[in-house]
């Protein structure tokens, strides 16, 4: 019965969309007074419904019901708990459920809390959410049903992939969904205003906090899954710029940039076009990569539901939606007005070059994905790599590292020049005396990226407290504060990427029990292989002792498992976390002579690529609640009819 | 906007995408990986015997002039299961079945034998998939006909089923001649 309940939720919600669609639509072309009325209930019922839907799939997840297609083909009853749980996500359909869940939740929380918003276009935003979830509930309905039933129920499940049993990966995926799935409130706002032509600064700062939320997510989704990549794929690298990675990148640069813009199109009443631009873009990203990775179009170590058919149901949907919008864009946006002018000299001209960069280097990636695909076609195999993207990514992401120096210190509408160069010496200097000191230190070892990118770190380091250089602190505002530390974050991340890159230390040995071996420093025992069994696992696990100059030794335990449903093995790699970077010790085979291949890394500084993630994605939440607390403040001043002064930040 | 056709740009290059990826999605995607090791002859390897009824199972012996079907698979492996009463009809019509038994043990393998029947001459244990590797196997059930000079001629990807049968003998029968 659950499973029968949960299909007539879905099937109700995606009726209730329809109907969401019709009175917005209604709403805004005839401005029928019922019709408006209805079309918030009509939003938060439709949330509720696919809520329920998503809580059923679980709970058909928790009881193991093998008489359900979707348990029986990726469950299995003795897995853990909490992967049960998670099982109910790692899989095509269910994600795809989860993903309309979050589109209808994202369509309520519109629904309850906008209010910055023009009435007119807010009707309108909610009927292009109502438009976009009806595609989705159809590609769920007709295409990926996640309650179907199977007959005769299977004895037991076939298990969840064991990459995917690991308690990071069974929250990235979701957190990932929130932003793309954010993204489609970006797109939806966009839509709206190109539909009622009110694109200003009010539109912007309305929408202002949905980027950022998204943003958000994708900034924690992205580091969570890098880190995750790391220590369970074993291959001690932090980035593959493997297809799937790429598809979670380029919704993040776009959004990167959408956010940067739209903060100018709220400050300024600037960059109108290119704002609406972005937020095509931006969703058009998301939906974008999830077609690559669902439709095995591209050959990817994630794409865990490869279906053509499946692949070409997406592809309509994206022809349609971000093709429908660019349409839209292309007639419309000749009639919206211009924003407002400004000086070559400014902050704005500062956020346009950051949009352009941004917008390279995604082009840059999304072409380097499809590339394989093109040639293809054309009858060769390629594969593009780390050495294209590296070579081509990181000189635009230096620049705009320069960029983020001097940036953030331009002021709005006009500064001097001079001033301004005045402002960044300190940051120069030191980028200056580090650039030195590194190839002094480290010779001809270290390539030209890696010292770029320590380089640049170091000043941007310098540049991005500046701001808050002879300011009174305790009134600087939350969001300059999080500014500040989501450019220091950049700094600390780019700082980790190019140490890791210039000074990692790697050994491959082959060793009997009982030896030592020496890596960076370190004196690591191997003291032998002990087979260890799990809940739904068996491994072998080495023993190493590790020890620094002498001092007391750590045991560090890496693991080659073998899951038995589906049979997989995997390797559990072990790390040890200094101040000053990681060790990292992976368990290979036995030879046939009884000698164990050990890898062994020294990672100097590695950890700060996820710290850095992690000060952005801090940096962005403290964005995000100064904004809606000065919104908020704002609201009450309207609200007493007292007109406060626009502050301009 | 003087340029009012630079609008039509996103839009243009959109379409362009969405031609690639529908071309894309039409391509024959080539699920199965074929083994590079076709027409070539098997690597010589020893390995032990994976089950108590039946004897240890070495390449270097395949090269007598018999043709056989060398089948992979696992106690632990479900399609196996659904593979095994086609694999005994098989024997019963002639075939010389080699088995080799990936990462298994041989309780499992002896339960697995009295449960789903034993068609097999020799089964030997391939503890850490060397044997799969060698033979360019991405996977299990996989069966291998190999001719008299201990060359791999044919390689069928999962489980043999009823519908298969046929193929595979006539396979065997273009091995032998």
């Amino acid at each position: 019965m659950i499973a029968e309940t949960g299909l007539a939720a879905l099937w109700l919600a995606a009726v209730l969309a329809g109907l969401q669609l019709v009175l917005a639509w209604l709403t805004v072309s005839r401005g029928d007074q019922n019709a408006a009325r209805l079309v918030r209930p009509v939003a938060l019922a439709q949330g509720a419904l696919t809520a329920l839907a998503f809580a059923l799939l679980i709970a058909l997840f928790l009881r193991s019901d093998m008489s359900v297609v979707l348990v029986a083909a990726n469950s299995h009853s003795m897995k853990p708990f909490i992967y049960k749980f998670a099982g109910a996500w790692g899989n095509h359909e269910g994600s795809m459920l989860l993903w309309v869940t979050v589109m209808s939740a994202a369509g309520m929380a519109i629904a309850l809390f906008e209010r910055g918003l023009d009435k007119a276009t807010h009707y309108a935003t909610l009927g292009s959410q109502a438009a976009i979830s009806l595609g989705f509930y159809a590609f769920l309905l007709f295409s990926s049903n996640p309650f179907a039933r199977l007959d005769p129920p299977a004895a037991d499940g076939q298990g969840l992939n064991p990459l995917l049993q690991d308690p990071g990966l069974a929250f990235h995926p979701p957190t990932l969904y929130f932003g793309y799935v954010g993204l489609s409130v970006a797109f939806s706002f966009a839509v709206g205003a190109l539909l009622t032509r009110k694109v200003d600064a009010s539109f912007a700062r309305a929408m202002r906090p949905w980027v950022l939320i998204a943003w958000i997510f994708l900034t924690v989704g992205i580091t969570a899954g890098s880190y995750w990549a790391y220590y369970e794929l074993g291959w001690g690298g932090w980035w593959f710029w493997d297809p799937t990675e790429n598809a979670s990148l380029m919704p993040w640069l776009a959004a990167t940039a959408l956010f940067h813009s739209v903060s100018v199109l709220a400050a300024r009443d600037a960059l109108r076009a290119w704002t609406i631009m972005l937020s095509v873009v931006a969703f058009a990203m998301s939906m974008v990569g999830t077609f690559l990775v669902r439709s095995g179009i591209l050959t990817s170590v994630h794409a865990f539901a490869v279906d053509p058919t499946r692949g070409g149901f997406l592809l309509a949907l994206l022809g349609f939606y971000i093709g429908g919008a660019l349409l839209l864009f292309a007639l419309r946006i000749g009639t919206v007005n211009e924003g407002r002018r400004f000086d070559p000299v400014s902050r704005e001209t500062m956020l346009v070059l950051n949009n352009l960069l941004l917008s390279v280097i995604l082009g840059l990636v999304l072409v380097g994905t499809l590339y394989p695909l093109l040639t293809e076609m054309m009858g060769v195999k390629v594969s593009v790599g780390p050495p294209y993207f590296n070579m081509i990514i990181g000189p635009f992401t230096l620049l705009l590292m320069a960029l983020l120096v001097i940036g953030p210190l331009a002021r709005w509408r006009r500064d001097d020049l001079k001033g301004l160069l005045r402002k960044i010496i300190p940051a120069v200097a030191l980028a200056v005396v580090v650039l030195v000191a590194v190839k002094v230190v480290a010779g001809s070892q270290i390539g030209i990226l890696p010292l770029l990118g320590l380089t640049a770190a170091a000043g941007v380091a310098i540049a991005s407290v500046m701001p808050l250089v002879g300011r009174n602190l305790r009134r600087t505002p939350l969001f300059t504060w999080g500014m500040v530390i989501a450019h220091l974050g950049c700094a600390v991340s780019l700082a980790g990427m190019a140490s890791d890159t210039a000074f990692t230390t790697e050994k491959l040995v082959a060793v009997r029990p009982g030896a030592k071996v020496d890596v960076a420093g370190w004196q690591v025992e191997f003291r032998g292989v002990l087979p260890i069994a799990g809940p739904n696992w068996t491994a072998m696990e080495a023993t190493m002792a590790v020890s620094k100059g002498g001092g007391a030794p750590t045991i560090m335990r890496p693991q080659a498992r073998f899951f038995s449903n589906p049979p997989t093995p995997t390797t559990e790699s072990a790390q040890l976390t200094a101040w000053n970077g990681q060790l990292y010790l992976v368990l290979g085979d036995e030879l046939e002579d009884g000698r164990w291949q050990l890898r062994l890394w020294w990672k100097p500084f590695v950890t700060f690529i996820w710290a850095g993630g992690g000060l952005i994605a801090l940096g962005g939440l403290l964005a995000l609640v100064g904004r809606l607390g000065r919104g908020w403040i704002r609201g009450r001043a309207r609200a007493r009819n007292a007109p406060g002064d626009e502050v301009l930040a | 906007m003087k340029r009012k056709w630079l609008l039509w740009i996103p839009l243009g290059a959109y379409v362009v995408f969405l031609a690639i990826a529908s071309l894309g999605l039409k391509r024959d995607e080539q699920q199965i990986i074929l083994s590079k090791m076709i027409g070539k002859p098997i690597p010589g390897l020893d390995l032990p015997a994976a089950s108590s009824s039946n004897p240890a199972f070495s390449t270097k012996s395949l090269a007598d002039g018999k043709v056989r079907l060398v089948n992979i698979f696992a106690s632990w492996c479900v399609p196996c299961v659904a593979e095994a009463p086609q694999l005994s009809q098989l024997q019963q019509r002639g075939v010389v079945i080699e088995g080799i038994a990936i990462r298994d043990a041989q309780p499992d393998v002896d339960r697995f034998l009295t449960r789903h029947g034993n068609p097999y001459d020799r089964i030997g244990l391939d503890a850490r998939s060397t044997m799969q590797f060698y033979l360019g196997s991405s996977g299990v059930p996989e069966s291998y006909v190999v001719d008299g000079k201990g060359v791999i001629r044919y390689q069928h990807w999962g489980p043999i089923m009823p519908q298969d049968i046929e193929k595979i003998l006539s396979e065997l029968r273009a091995a032998a001649s």
